[in-house]
Order: structure tokens, then sequence, then C-alpha cells
């Protein structure tokens, strides 16, 4: 996955109601509206913005079951923010390497 | 040595360097030395001091990184924020004499604790959130 920049899922993930929808759908499997709604705090139509917002950066799917919509957490989604992590490492590393450097000729 | 700690959302690098905290501490604190090895800076060892390191653009960024001084704690902590692509994390580094040496730590956090309380009634910050993930995204590896 090409992905340099996390933004559309960080942005997604900015509000903490998104993030506890997410979070309560990656560890309890798909749900409805009326079951997030039961357990977000938020009235229904405040948690289906939210998923919406969730399908856009592909962090949740959905699925439709006669009268019934069916919401799940695609964790994959969560790749570039994971390379956002991945790449600081390798960034702090290398750094580390020429600061190790810099420190030897400092000793001259 | 490094590591992405137990949770995803806090990076930790570090290393003992065989010289004397007096020295590393010129390191990060002298704004030319840094830029030899960091990155270029308009940094001065003073909290509350605003400054910004420069990359090089990329794609998708201009390259500055937004700071701001928040501990100066000499030979020993020297903390700021790093607000770079509208991310705010901040950047700890702790000095501890270890043998021989210096044991230098680095710790990248946060995703902006601030900026939870523009947020009404937000009590679900991006820490519980990596730590609640921790095993969803030790599964994708």
């Amino acid at each position: 996955m090409a992905v340099s920049n996390p933004n559309s899922v960080f942005r997604a993930l900015a509000d903490p109601t998104r993030r506890a929808i997410f979070q309560q759908l990656s560890r309890h499997g798909e749900q409805t509206v009326h079951g997030l709604t039961r357990r977000a705090g938020v009235s229904q139509p405040a948690v289906s913005k939210h998923l919406t917002i969730l399908k856009r950066a592909k962090l949740v799917r959905h699925r439709r079951d006669g009268r019934e919509t069916h919401y799940r957490a695609e964790p994959e989604a969560l790749a570039p923010m994971i390379d956002w992590l991945n790449l600081y490492g390798a960034f702090w590393r290398e750094r580390f390497d020429r600061l190790e450097t810099l420190l030897q000729r400092m000793d001259r | 040595m490094s590591s992405l700690a137990e949770s995803p959302g806090t990076l930790v690098v570090e290393r003992v360097f065989p010289h004397p905290p007096q020295k590393l501490w010129r390191a990060l604190t002298e704004s030319p030395l840094l830029a030899q090895w960091l990155l270029r800076n308009d940094f001065e060892p003073v909290a509350g001091r605003r400054f910004q390191f420069r990359r090089d653009p990329m794609p998708n960024w201009n390259g500055v990184i937004d700071c701001e001084v928040s501990v100066v704690e000499p030979l020993k902590e020297l903390s700021y924020s790093w607000v770079a692509m509208g991310l705010e994390t901040v950047v700890r580094w702790t000095l501890t004499p270890a043998e021989g040496g210096t044991h230098l730590r680095m710790e990248q956090s946060g995703f902006g604790p601030d900026r939870e309380a523009n947020y009404k009634g937000a009590k679900y910050g991006w820490q519980s959130f990596f730590n609640g993930l921790e095993h969803t995204l030790a599964n994708l590896e």
C-alpha cells in the first residue's frame, strides 16, 4: 500500500466519538446503528453522521440486511497510520546514527 | 536500540553513547550542532520558545515542523511539541548517566492531548484508542 499521507485517516479519527465507534466495532464486531447509538451516548443521527465520515475514510464498511444496516470496522485502513509511525521510527534511528557521528567529530 | 513501545501511539528510540551528558546536551541544544545531525532549526533552549525544524518539502507536506519548548532541565531533560502535517506530538529527550557514557532516550508521543480539550466531553483520548487497538494492529503485521 503506497500511502504517505495519513491525513484522511487521522482526520476521520480526530473526533473522540468516532474513535469510540470505530473501536466499538473493532472489539465487538458487526453492529447496527441502533446498537451503536445505545453505547455511544449521542443521538442516532449523530452516530449516522459519524459512520458516514468513517466510511469515507474506509475505516468502516456496511452491508444491508432487510431494513437493517450492519456496520463493521476495517482495521486495514489504519495502515497509513502505521506507516506514519514506522516512517518516524526510521527517521529517528537514522538521526541517532548521525548524532553518533557528530559526537565523535566533537572530540577532535 | 529502538522500539515502537507497547502502545503504537508512542515511539521510543534509545541508545547509550560513549560520551558525557554535557556533550550530548550541547548536541541537543546548540542550534548549529542540532542542525548537523537533526534538522535545520532556530531552536533555543528556553521554555516557551517557539521554533521550527525544516525538512525538504515532500509531495504532501512543506517540510515545516512547528515546535514549542516545554521543558529544559539542563543535562537531564528536554521536551518540545512537534507539529507536522497537522499532527501534534511531543518529543521528549531524557539523558541518564550510564556506565561508560550517557543513555539517551527519545520518546515521541501524544497526537495532541491538549487538542482533546477542544472536543466536548472528550474522554476518549488517542492514547486509550491506541492502547485498545494494540492487538488489532499486531494482527495486521
